[in-house]
């Protein structure tokens, strides 16, 4: 028999409550060390997905396998897998020692295995010495850091992560985001994070599996789902895209003939498919420039636009040009000598970019 | 115009009728009581102020011993079977009901509670007779051949009526306290490896004991003191203290009946020391 290397495998997972439905036959793997985000929209159905695999809701359709066994139908306690909730969920009548201590006592391991595998979590987590406090006197970053001991100490076939870091604020959040992916390599075991920040799945990510109204929308390494995002709705999720309505004018060997704003411009599919005579094609801001006369170069997009609206972020600046009846939205970084910026609204400009950098989209 | 927080004499003027309400309604009567306990039986009935610990050297004599025991054991065994009644049901109440249904619910559980205590138990007299509802029942099914004697006028009939009694203040301050407990708890508990039973043990409980203190104190206490149940249920032999002051009262005796009364408070006092400290132990940790 082979070795199953997927420690997480859903298939065809529906769940409904009433009339809405969380979760839409969604089908998803996770590796074996692997760091897999969730990443969508609140309500999109990621929670509802977490709380599938951890066995705390009954999907309606569908099976889960840990490591290829079929627990679908089985109780939370029976399954290898272990939670971080969002609010960390410390018990609040136990110090930190006995949260930690829980699932290892649970077990009726001996006394000192369980101080020595508590001692030995806590340094994990970075907080040695924290056994004898309480929940309440701990802030925010250090009940997460319980919260993850509680958890990895049982030493879980993967980690279920639920927007752990969604109550810390921004610096402390970015510190905890290099301590997850800390953690992850050490203890070497499969992390299943949701999320709905776009930054924190890029940044922590082996793959992202972007969902959204409870369908698993596209699955990928950061680069791809970000370079090449299959649909308007991840395109735009993950970073912002100028979404385009084109013309299919014709189409050869695994390229296309667009008409995209009154131009006749060759694009490859990237082994996308291709059907009608309408489709949409995606621009991220960055891929743009902003030239105040037009280049002499026959490779790249040009179009000709009136500035809108500059919006300096200090790092960049973001321009909306108008191009016909469409708004562009161009990001140009704030470098040193960029002409960018003596831009005056209702001026005329021409966006150019490569065409590579104009994705295909699948409706 | 008007300071509205007042001036001292203002203030006090708010407070007056709390305690007036205190003083005449529980001070009054206790200290009354207090001192009766010490004074005489007259000769055709009423008191004779005197002060003597006459009636306490009574009440502390081994003919009343069994009266004691007869009511902490009552009032324990109500006590604890209200507990294993109630949490269930206010477990069912507070965490596994649908939330629409769940204001019904609980207006269902403490809906007996609006009619006189008197009336309940003497409904619970019919049901309970040897011609009563439920031995006609069990003989019309053919379960029993004979009616049940002892199913009134007994120690059972004692329980079941103190026990009804009591359910709603039992059943009141579990649903606060299991409705206070974060449900993501109980998640996460299951999640790291509980399963239904060490989750009621490791985390349930612990996090509703000072509820459990409260509805045991405000069920054994007056349980301690009941003498409507045991005196229209219990049979001739089932005295428990709230019987026996009651008759000292009837009989004429008012100064025994405030001697046992004094006790009895006095023993309330010393239970709801240790419950208070059992509450507070709880709060600190």
């Amino acid at each position: 028999m082979a070795i199953e290397t997927k420690v997480i495998r859903v298939e065809g997972v529906t769940k409904r409550y009433g009339a809405i439905t969380a979760l839409d036959a969604v089908s998803l793997d996770v590796e074996r060390g692997e760091f897999l985000t969730l990443l969508g929209p609140s309500g999109s159905g990621k929670t509802t997905l977490l709380r599938v695999i951890a066995g705390l809701e009954r999907p309606d359709a569908g099976r889960v396998y840990l490591s290829g066994e079929d627990v679908t139908d089985l109780p939370p306690y029976r399954r290898r897998v272990h939670t971080v909730f969002q609010q960390y969920v410390l018990f609040p009548h136990l110090t930190v020692y006995k949260n930690i201590a829980f699932g290892l006592e649970q077990k009726r391991l001996p006394r000192h295995e369980i101080e020595r595998r508590v001692a030995a979590a806590l340094e994990l987590v970075r907080l040695p010495g924290y056994e004898r406090r309480w929940p309440h006197e701990l802030s925010g970053g250090e009940q997460q850091r319980v919260a993850l001991a509680r958890a990895l100490v049982l030493e879980p076939e993967a980690l279920l992560l639920d927007e752990p870091l969604a109550a810390l604020d921004l610096q402390l959040r970015k510190e905890m985001q290099r301590e997850l992916k800390r953690l992850q390599r050490e203890v070497g075991i499969s992390f299943l994070l949701v999320t709905h920040d776009q930054e924190e799945a890029l940044a922590l990510s082996d793959r992202i599996a972007v969902i959204a109204g409870g369908r698993l929308q596209q699955i990928g390494t950061p680069r791809e789902v970000y370079e090449n995002p299959e649909t308007a709705f991840v395109a735009t999720f993950l970073g912002s895209a100028n979404v385009f309505e084109v013309e299919v004018v014709g189409r050869e060997n695994g390229e296309a003939l667009l008409g995209l704003c009154g131009q006749t411009v060759r694009v490859s599919l990237n082994g996308r498919s291709l059907e009608g005579s309408r489709a949409q094609v995606a621009v991220r801001p960055e891929k743009i420039a902003l030239r105040a006369r037009p280049l002499r170069s026959s490779d790249l997009v040009q179009l000709e636009g009136i500035i809108e609206e500059g919006v300096y972020l200090g790092d960049a600046t973001h321009w909306r040009v108008r191009v016909g009846d469409q708004c562009i939205t161009v990001t140009e970084p704030n470098r040193l000598g960029s002409k960018a910026e003596t831009f005056r609204d209702g001026q005329r400009v021409f966006l150019c970019w490569a065409r590579e950098s104009i994705i295909v989209l699948t409706q | 115009m008007r300071v509205p927080s007042g001036a001292g004499a203002d203030r006090w003027l708010g407070l007056l009728p709390a305690v007036l309400w205190l003083l005449i309604f529980f001070l009054l009567p206790l200290g009354l009581v207090f001192l009766m306990s010490f004074a005489e039986r007259g000769l055709y009935g009423g008191v004779r102020w005197t002060f003597g610990l006459e009636n306490y050297h009574r009440a502390i004599d081994p003919f009343y011993l069994p009266v004691y025991g007869r009511s902490l054991l009552l009032a324990t065994v109500t006590t604890v079977l209200c507990l294993l009644i109630s949490y269930p049901i206010a477990y069912y109440i507070a965490l596994r009901a649908d939330p629409k249904w769940k204001r019904a619910l609980l207006i269902l559980s403490i809906l007996p509670f609006w009619t006189s205590f008197l009336l309940r138990t003497y409904a619970w007299m019919f049901l309970l007779r040897t011609e009563g509802f439920i031995n006609t029942l069990l003989l019309m099914l053919g379960v029993i051949e004979r009616p049940i004697s002892w199913l009134l006028y007994s120690d059972v009939a004692v329980v079941i009526g103190q026990v009804y009694g009591e359910l709603p203040f039992m059943i009141l301050p579990l649903y606060v306290a299991l409705e206070r407990v974060d449900v993501r708890l109980i998640e996460a508990a299951m999640d790291l490896g509980a399963n239904r039973v060490q989750v009621f043990w490791r985390v349930l409980l612990p996090l509703t004991q000072p509820g459990i203190v409260t509805a045991v104190v405000l069920v054994f206490i007056p349980s301690l003191g009941a003498f409507l149940a045991p005196d229209l249920l219990g049979g001739a032999k089932s005295a428990v203290l709230g019987t026996v002051i009651q008759n000292q009262f009837v009989q004429r005796n008012q100064p025994m009946g405030a001697a046992l009364s004094v006790l009895l408070i006095l023993i309330v006092l010393g239970l709801l020391r240790v419950a208070l400290r059992l509450a507070h132990t709880t709060e600190r940790r």
